[in-house]
């Protein structure tokens, strides 16, 4: 396990130059609440996409509502654009067990067919419930399953990867 | 002991806004604005309550409060019954507590509530089970919460905040349930100035003592205004010795383009409805360009939404 995790924007900018290939003009990126958006809004920038950016909150969709309850903090999720027929590049900042992603897929079918839906994260940090995998992957590490992987942003706008 | 929060301080049952915490109020609000957009997706529908059966129990009539109620719960992807037991077996003399057993024996996780008797829905949530939430859908004279709420929503899209405004409730507040809903959220929520405005007749003494300035004069009291709430005039009140006719009404107290202009110009005109047109409120009014009454509508389902999800969530933790 290594201490210290690389520079976040080090692995943006790894993942944004391994999709800058398989961009199409119809690509729609989509951010996953609130780290997701973050790396979302960054590859966004660096790949020059021509489509308004989304954000998702899946809190609506999460399959631990009813032990849980809702979010205290749900944002609105906004997807200016009409997906329907869309090529759409899901982003998160850490990909753990798959259930946040099913959630974010089902929300996204609520909105319309897409024709396609690609996964970016940040970083793969393996314990997996589901069978989702990712698409781009900036980083992979193997974590215990107690401990967590944080992306956090300063005021500036910097990314830190840290564990926890 | 506090009927509606749970030990941690979680909303448990919705049966007033008396009392009820303001980052509850807030919650609630926010989680509304969270919801605003479901109703304009292609699938109209988050699968939250997906499995939870609500039982909109109406022991009075309602249209517009049990349809909205209705349409929140199937947003939710709740299974909606809908019993009007003005006309069901409270007819043949079931006790209401009978009533509820035996939903409960059918395994509902939620009941919507609308009684004419003041405390009905408590009476019902001291009752239930722990995984069965009671909103209160308007009890007598006492509370309607969620049109309080929804009140709240329609005032903060409309003004932003609530610590600079001015706001005045005319007519009937004797009578009102939405009246002391929305005079409890307003003090909750920083609101500097509630007005009450009607007839003598109309308004319950020491009203006063929930924080409101009382106007008899409806010129003087909406001057200065940002917000002024309609209350309907219940026809019934008038066949007693309040009020003397319907026109001698809405010549002192009803809202015209004239009075209205004495409010500041940028004020919003809110109406729980239904309305009596010409009576408390003009025709130009209820359609112009002040009137935020069928927002207020639209902005029901959001907010019955929130109060529904956070009613719901983590009852088995």
């Amino acid at each position: 396990m290594p201490a210290s995790l690389p520079d976040a924007n080090t692995l943006i900018a790894r993942l944004a130059d391994a999709i800058a290939p398989t961009l199409t003009p119809g690509t729609f990126i989509v951010g996953i609440h609130t780290g997701g958006v973050w790396v979302a809004e960054r590859l966004h920038a660096l790949l020059g996409c021509k489509q308004p950016l989304g954000v998702l909150d899946i809190s609506f969709y999460r399959d631990d509502f009813s032990r849980i309850g809702l979010h205290p903090q749900v944002k609105p999720s906004n997807l200016p654009f009409d997906l329907e027929g869309g090529d759409i590049l899901l982003v998160d900042d850490v990909l753990h067990s798959g259930r946040t992603v099913r959630a974010a897929m089902n929300e996204l079918f609520d909105y319309g067919r897409p024709a396609s839906i690609r996964l970016a994260v940040l970083v793969d940090r393996g314990g997996r419930e589901l069978p989702i995998r990712p698409d781009f992957v900036g980083l992979t590490v193997d974590i215990p399953e107690h401990q967590n992987v944080n992306l956090s942003r300063l005021d500036d706008g910097h990314l830190t990867l840290s564990i926890a | 002991m506090n009927l509606q929060l749970t030990e941690d301080g979680r909303l448990r049952h919705l049966l007033t806004l008396d009392g009820l915490p303001r980052a509850i109020i807030t919650q609630i609000l926010d989680t509304a604005e969270s919801f605003m957009d479901v109703g304009e997706r292609e699938v109209k529908k988050v699968p939250l309550l997906r499995g939870k059966s609500i039982f909109n129990l109406f022991f009075e009539p309602s249209t517009r409060t049990r349809t909205t109620f209705e349409i929140a719960a199937k947003r939710l992807s709740a299974d909606v019954v809908n019993l009007n037991i003005a006309t069901s077996s409270q007819t043949k003399g079931e006790a209401i507590l009978d009533t509820v057993d035996n939903l409960a024996a059918m395994h509902a996780d939620m009941f919507i509530v609308r009684h004419a008797q003041s405390g009905a829905a408590h009476f019902i949530a001291r009752h239930v089970a722990p995984h069965i939430s009671v909103v209160n859908a308007g009890d007598g004279r006492h509370a309607h919460p969620t049109q309080g709420l929804l009140d709240m929503f329609t005032i903060r899209r409309y003004k932003g905040a609530f610590h600079n405004l001015t706001v005045a409730i005319v007519g009937d507040v004797l009578h009102s349930r939405v009246a002391r809903s929305q005079i409890h959220a307003l003090t909750t929520l920083g609101v500097p100035e509630v007005r009450v405005i009607g007839p003598k007749t109309l308004l319950p003494t020491g009203v006063e003592q929930m924080g409101v300035k009382v106007f008899h004069d409806m010129d003087a009291g909406l001057a200065g205004c940002d917000v002024v709430i309609m209350l309907r005039l219940q026809n019934e009140r008038m066949k007693g010795a309040l009020l003397p006719s319907a026109q001698e009404y809405f010549k002192f107290f009803g809202l015209t383009p004239e009075k209205l202009a004495l409010a500041k110009p940028g004020a919003i005109v809110m109406h729980p409805g239904p309305m009596n047109r010409g009576v408390e409120i003009a025709s130009e009014v209820a359609d112009g360009p002040q009137s935020v009454i069928l927002p207020q509508v639209t902005y029901g389902i959001a907010v019955r939404m929130a109060v529904m999800a956070l009613l719901a969530g983590g009852t088995t933790a």
